[in-house]
């Protein structure tokens, strides 16, 4: 059965052009794979970033149409990729996990292709020029992405951190159950072993 | 608000391609909330779209599920999965005809869409630093008072230890 999990934080944003970001879980020894297709000539970005699990590092490797290796690399816990595409097809790029044996990890990326499709399509075919006003609204429109593009990595580093917390503080709690276990057992086990050495011989005087 | 569009396709091996659309195929969608309820239970067929409103910051799982093994044996599915989330999922083509706004007007709301989107990702974060505050205070006291515990239980040990060696070397009258 195949069954793809992806992690939604309720603020993600998904460009209005093609490619888009996610966050996924990659299974341990498992790898995943996603696909894309472009244009040629197109300018595209692709970063990701390891959110939770283990030693936060993961391969990724990207391919190009026509089976280009574009990048390939291991145990990386965060990289951006900018690259333009020779020609029209199907980009593919997969994360691998397949170098850890029980972790799961918790994979962001976030793939931009080209420039963004206007607002809504006007009814007349004709470029007009754009007033001050139309061209200080786009500028202001492009900052706020900016600001919008930030905000996501700082929830993904936030988010990073909050795991790293609560993996900590569980740690401290189980661990301190653990000695309160082994501190009973030796103490109780020391006394037992005593015992022991003086019971199946004759006792002797010993001060 | 969060609108996923997904779209399946068979391979053929005959053709040696993906079939345009392929019937029969469906796609069980299951969300879930950062409570691990689920908001969202719904089975669609090879082509489909969902919907949902988020009532609670914080991770939402969305899971697709193929609910037959007709593409098994050696085969591919593909799957178009398309993922918008708060502003990105409005329409403004639509808002542009239902409102009559102009080019300028459209924009403007589209920006006023953004610094909304903006203020909300703020609240979130601010609830976030809350989260991770409550949690480091309590791993701190928990460290602080099991080292105390620890120490308590040390001595009691200790203790219990020496009184139960007395009694027992008394009682084998080696003492």
């Amino acid at each position: 059965e195949l069954s793809i999990c992806v992690y939604t934080f309720i603020t993600i944003c998904l460009a209005s052009v093609m490619g888009g970001e996610m966050t996924f879980e990659l299974p341990d020894n498992e790898r995943q794979c996603f696909f894309e297709s472009v244009d040629k000539g197109v300018e595209a970005t692709l970063e990701f970033q390891v959110i939770t699990g283990g030693h936060y590092d993961v391969d990724m490797e990207l391919t190009a149409p026509n089976g280009r290796v574009v990048y390939k690399d291991v145990k990386k816990q965060y990289d951006s990729v900018t690259w333009t595409s020779d020609e029209k097809g199907i980009i593919k790029f997969c994360f691998s996990n397949e170098f850890s044996t029980f972790t799961h990890k918790v994979v962001y990326f976030d793939l931009d292709i080209g420039n963004e499709d206007p607002l809504a399509k006007t009814g007349d075919t004709q470029a007009t020029a754009m007033t001050m006003l139309e061209s200080g609204a786009v500028n202001v429109h492009e900052q706020l992405k900016i600001i919008l593009d930030l905000q996501t990595h700082h929830r993904l580093r936030e988010a990073q951190g909050r795991g790293h917390a609560e993996d900590l503080n569980e740690r401290v709690f189980l661990w301190s159950m653990g000695q309160t276990i082994i501190i009973l057992i030796i103490g109780v086990g020391q006394v037992l072993v005593l015992r022991s050495f003086f019971t199946d011989r004759k006792p002797r005087g010993r001060a | 608000m969060v609108v996923g569009k997904y779209k399946t396709q068979l391979f053929d091996k005959n053709i040696n391609d993906y079939l345009p659309s392929s019937p029969g195929i469906g796609m069980h969608v299951l969300i879930r909330d950062p409570e691990n309820n689920v908001i969202l239970s719904k089975t669609y067929q090879a082509e489909g779209r969902f919907t949902f409103t988020s009532h609670s910051p914080g991770e939402h799982t969305i899971c697709l599920y193929s609910n037959t093994t007709k593409w098994f044996m050696g085969g591919k599915l593909r799957v178009h999965l398309d993922i918008q989330v708060g502003e990105h999922a409005n329409d403004y083509e639509q808002i542009k005809s239902k409102d009559k706004l102009s080019e300028l007007q459209l924009r403007v709301r589209q920006l006023l869409d953004q610094v909304q989107q903006i203020t909300k990702e703020q609240n979130y974060q601010r609830f976030r630093e809350m989260r991770f505050r409550d949690t480091s205070e309590s791993t701190n006291r928990r460290v602080f008072y099991w080292a105390l515990a620890q120490l308590a239980i040390l001595a009691v040990t200790g203790f219990w230890q020496m009184r139960h060696l007395k009694s027992f070397f008394e009682a084998k009258k080696l003492v």
